[in-house]
């Protein structure tokens, strides 16, 4: 994507918030959606754009857990961590995800297909423990059952 | 006018002062750490902590933020209060080890280190008592350097934590800072600051180098006073 | 759809909506809120559409929010006229075929509904409206009525009042079962000052987990000095394991709405904020469908009703940081800005969003306020318990029977929730503990099962009700780990603003993991205690100053687990893999070599038909030998 693209697509998603500065959020948010993290240059685009000191937007940006200034892999594996998921075992489930995709929680396979994150909560604390990727989500997982599922994607 | 005790000492002060301002204007010392006259209170460090009791109810605040109002008793070494205090420091000197400033605090307020809290090792001196970033922010109007992350991890500095590009030298929140953190390195004719160099302009009439010029183009920025008129130092002027 | 601005346009409307809920010809609704998406509901939606095109039938298919026994999704209600409303639990798509049979045949074979609703409560106006004009047909006879299943029978549905019942879609719906009809009242008949003075006197206290009483909030934003004042609900529901607000939202966003109108009239409110968490994609989009429908009447934006009362609404969403549930972070955060708390001396309802006077209430408080307005503060308050008047949502789960949602009145004791409500710990384990308030509250023991779920008994144990989230442990759960997963969590989600929080939470997780990895020292304990106060009283917000609370409890009722973990490095619930050892029992191992096959470092070794051994250099104890073994054959001490 060349920088001319990328400020067109900024320029738009500033547009349509009428270039409110006390929606900052909302557009960070269109932006993550749109290229799936936040590259700096949109951050330094939406600074001069719309003439906010550029401490501020990054301010923002490492602030909440939804924002990402590191691309992503082609499939987000969210492992609930929340307390029932953390009751039903969901520990291990992280370990042997590490295990299997080589990486650390956090962190993006080499080959880009993978990004690990921890995620509170998804809210279906009857299916604990529960694996999201790529927004499937897998209830009651079990550990063995990790490669197999890994396989599909 | 309200008024109020304070350690057993009944005090006057103008509605909408705060507890700190007051006791310092009646010579009762409370630490603090992130509070300077320039910038408004955030009440981050917490070491200004008093006891306060209004109608009932005890709590501990923050002198630096809490309102004074009509009748209320403030205790400004209870138990509680130094508890805080012991706590805020402990932790402060395992976060920065290396600081002088904290030592010296801690010694005058005869709080010892907890040696169970391992020391950090990669904050240098800084405590995020945020006095730099809102000097430059509200002080300067230049907002170079800002709070990033959140929780152990948030930290200062220029976005990304890179060479800051906006940054006009002026050395605001060096100044600032309360533990000698950041770091400003002035020869004669040069300043560095944030990753960034700058050339230092020399004043018409006596030849110092008093000021960077990125900072005298800022202030011509934003007043409209020719560079001419500024390259002047105060002495001088 | 013409705008309502008589009480006879809402009347009109109501009739509509009735001939929805309960209409001449057969509907179908499936349980379409998170908790049933996740079980595969979307699936069986999409298989009864295609099934009811497919036979060329005229069934209505709809859909409706969680009704809160999550266990049992994906849920099928199907209600034919003049019958009883059967419910069909835990339906896949291959099951589709076979209840569409039952509806065309009229008759039950195989797939037996999980119960049975004879009629409709509509709580709002007092009475239960039948499905059916005469008996129950005999063969339905057999159906458990939804009153007698042990999860529904000590519950009552007042702030859920609609989940699970009616179409979140339809506004019709929502104004049939009493919707907007408190708001009408209360914009014609009631002044400011008497709504007030009615939230006061029902008690309603703050369900977000503070407790504080919802009429005296308002009272003192309605005296605040200001012609610009907000409504503001918290949506931002961050426990984890709690997703009460979330079924509201997504159930009957109406409630909340209408809840908040009322609100803003009485109070002096035009514009008013739902922040709704970023993980919430379903309420947000619940709850627009709902805002657009309810302006399209004219129940939102000028001239209300024909009133001359203007108030709109909007949706702010929070981009993830459990810290904007804390009231002065979500404002900031509405401002576009990193949430950040304040120190609240001097109060939000006096200087808040935009420092203009802000009444912030959570999603369950608003959705109690046309129930009040509707029956009244004395019926609201004969509701409950002394001071803890109302009801209170709750998630139940963890290790327990009937996990879900539910809704009882304030004051039950809590044995019955995790008994007869929760129907036990699986797998004949014994219950150990309740976590009740998330990262903020507490344990409550075995020695506590009696006590009263209220506000205030629940604070007099050490614990807290917070927003309603109930995680039961086990045996199997170790109390050290629960303490440092709380306290880890605290330390990721901690703003970083004030020192005791940011600095104290991670050392405090420092000290617990050192204990959960067999390294915790003599005095830890000590330290992790006389830290605590300090939190209590430094800390700059409610996260940092309630941070010590599940460490607290903790200690309190199960210190001989961490003096195990200190003194003798051992685990008793068998948890914390630094001080486990994982065994194949002589007596049970059968040598099938099912675990051997599992191993990942296969570090198992063993002849077929005979006890296999564990290598104890190669072991990294997963457990996934202990997770497939039938026979119970391996031991973790």
């Amino acid at each position: 994507m060349t920088a001319k693209t990328k400020k067109i697509t900024v320029k738009d998603i500033i547009k349509k918030y009428g270039g409110d500065k006390t929606a900052m959020i909302a557009i960070l948010q269109d932006v993550q959606e749109e290229f799936r993290y936040l590259p700096k240059a949109a951050l330094s685009s939406i600074s001069k754009q719309m003439e906010v000191p550029l401490t501020r937007i990054y301010e923002i940006a490492t602030f909440y857990n939804a924002f990402s200034l590191k691309q992503r892999g082609k499939n987000l594996v969210e492992v609930c961590a929340g307390t029932a998921c953390h009751v039903q075992g969901a520990a291990r489930l992280m370990d042997r995800m590490e295990r299997d995709l080589a990486i650390k929680c956090g962190e993006t396979t080499q080959d880009k297909m993978f990004t690990l994150e921890e995620v509170r909560c998804l809210g279906c604390c009857s299916l604990a423990p529960v694996v999201r990727i790529s927004g499937d989500i897998h209830p009651n997982l079990t550990q063995d059952e990790i490669p197999k599922i890994l396989k599909n994607y | 006018m309200v008024s109020f005790i304070i350690d057993g000492k009944k005090v006057e002060a103008e509605a909408g002062a705060n507890v700190l301002q007051v006791a310092r204007a009646n010579n009762i010392p409370i630490p603090t750490l992130c509070c300077h006259e320039s910038v408004a209170p955030s009440g981050a460090c917490r070491m200004c902590v008093v006891e306060v009791k209004k109608g009932k109810r005890t709590r501990i605040v923050t002198s630096c933020l809490y309102p004074v109002d009509e009748g209320i008793v403030v205790e400004t070494k209870t138990d509680r209060v130094l508890n805080v205090r012991r706590l805020v420091m402990q932790l402060l000197m395992a976060r920065c080890p290396e600081s002088d400033v904290l030592k010296d605090m801690a010694k005058e307020l005869g709080i010892e280190p907890q040696p169970a809290f391992h020391p950090d090792t990669d904050k240098g001196k800084c405590v995020l008592c945020r006095l730099c970033v809102k000097a430059c922010e509200d002080v300067v109007g230049v907002s170079a350097i800002g709070l990033s992350g959140r929780g152990k991890n948030k930290k200062v500095g220029a976005p990304f934590m890179e060479d800051s590009k906006t940054c006009i030298g002026c050395g605001a929140c060096a100044y600032i800072c309360p533990t000698e953190h950041i770091l400003m390195e002035s020869t004669d004719s040069k300043r560095k600051i944030w990753g960034r160099t700058f050339k230092m302009q020399a004043c018409d009439k006596c030849g110092r180098y008093f000021a960077p010029i990125d900072q005298l183009k800022f202030i011509s920025d934003k007043t409209g006073t020719p560079m001419t008129e500024l390259a002047v130092c105060m002495s001088c002027k | 759809m013409s705008k309502i601005n008589t009480l006879e346009d809402l009347n009109k409307a109501a009739k509509r909506g009735l001939e929805s809920i309960i209409p001449s010809k057969t509907k179908v609704m499936v349980g379409m809120a998170t908790s049933g998406i996740a079980s595969g509901a979307q699936e069986v939606y999409n298989a009864l559409a295609e099934e009811i095109k497919k036979r060329k039938l005229d069934i209505i298919l709809s859909k409706t929010g969680a009704m809160g026994m999550d266990c049992i999704e994906p849920l099928v209600d199907v209600l034919q006229p003049n019958k009883p409303r059967l419910a069909y639990s835990k339906v896949t798509a291959k099951k589709v075929p076979e209840i569409i049979d039952q509806i065309v045949k009229g008759a039950i074979n195989g797939n037996k509904p999980a119960y049975r609703m004879d009629e409709e409560e509509f709580i709002c106006l007092g009475e239960k409206k039948p499905y059916l004009k005469g008996p129950v047909p005999k063969d339905l006879e057999g159906i458990p009525k939804i009153g007698d299943v042990s999860f529904y029978k000590k519950q009552m549905k007042l702030a859920t009042r609609n989940c699970g019942m009616i179409n979140f879609e339809s506004i019709d719906e929502y104004i049939a079962k009493g919707g907007y009809f408190s708001l009408h009242k209360a914009l014609t008949k009631m002044k400011q000052d008497e709504i007030i003075d009615e939230i006061i006197a029902s008690g309603l206290r703050g369900r977000g987990g503070g407790g504080f009483p919802a009429g005296i909030k308002w009272q003192t934003c309605r005296r605040a000095h200001g012609d610009i004042k907000y409504v503001i609900c918290n949506g931002d529901e961050g426990d984890p394991g709690a997703y009460m607000d979330r079924s509201v939202m997504e159930g009957d966003p109406h409630s909340v709405i209408e809840g908040m109108i009322i609100g803003a009239y009485a109070i002096g409110a035009s514009e008013g904020f739902i922040y709704v968490r970023n993980e919430y994609p379903l309420a947000v989009r619940n709850l627009q469908r709902s805002l657009d429908q309810a302006r399209e009447y004219g129940l939102l934006g000028k001239n209300i009703l024909n009133t001359g009362f203007d108030f709109d609404l909007k949706i702010g969403k929070g981009a993830g940081a459990f810290v904007c549930g804390e009231s002065t972070a979500l404002m900031t955060s509405l401002e576009g800005k990193a949430g950040e708390p304040r120190a609240k001396y001097i109060h939000t309802v006096e200087h808040g969003l935009w420092d203009r006077p802000s009444n912030l209430n959570n999603v369950e408080t608003w959705a109690n306020v046309p129930a009040i307005i509707s029956r009244g503060a004395k019926w609201f308050s004969s509701i409950g318990c002394k001071n803890n008047s109302g009801t209170k949502v709750f998630c139940l789960v963890g290790k327990i029977n009937n996990i879900g949602m539910v809704e009882v009145p304030m004051g039950i004791p809590l044995k019955e929730i995790i008994y007869e409500i929760g129907g036990g710990i699986p797998g004949g384990k014994k219950y150990k503990a309740v976590q009740t308030g998330g990262p903020s509250g507490g344990c409550l023991p075995d020695s506590l099962i009696d006590i009263s779920v209220d506000f205030d008994s629940l604070w007099d144990a050490g614990s807290m009700m917070g927003s309603g989230g109930m995680i039961v442990m086990d045996e199997t759960t170790c109390m050290v780990d629960i303490a440092r997963y709380f306290i880890d969590f605290l330390e990721f989600e901690s703003c970083g603003k004030c020192v005791p929080c940011r600095e104290g939470v991670k050392r405090m997780n420092e000290i617990l993991q050192d204990i959960c990895n067999g390294e915790g020292k003599e005095g830890d304990i000590e330290l992790l205690e006389s830290m605590s106060q300090g939190l209590v009283d430094g800390a700059l917000c409610a996260l940092g100053s309630t941070a010590a609370n599940p460490v607290l409890s903790t200690l309190k009722y199960f210190r001989d687990e961490y003096m195990a973990h200190v003194r003798d490095k051992k685990c008793p619930a068998g948890v914390c893999k630094a001080l486990i050892r994982f065994s194949v029992s002589d007596e049970k191992c059968t040598g099938c070599g099912v675990c051997l096959k599992k191993c990942p470092t296969e570090c198992i070794s063993g002849e077929k038909k005979k006890t296999h051994v564990i290598d104890q250099t190669k072991c990294i104890k997963c457990g996934v030998c202990k997770e497939s073994c039938k026979f119970d054959a391996i031991i973790v001490e």
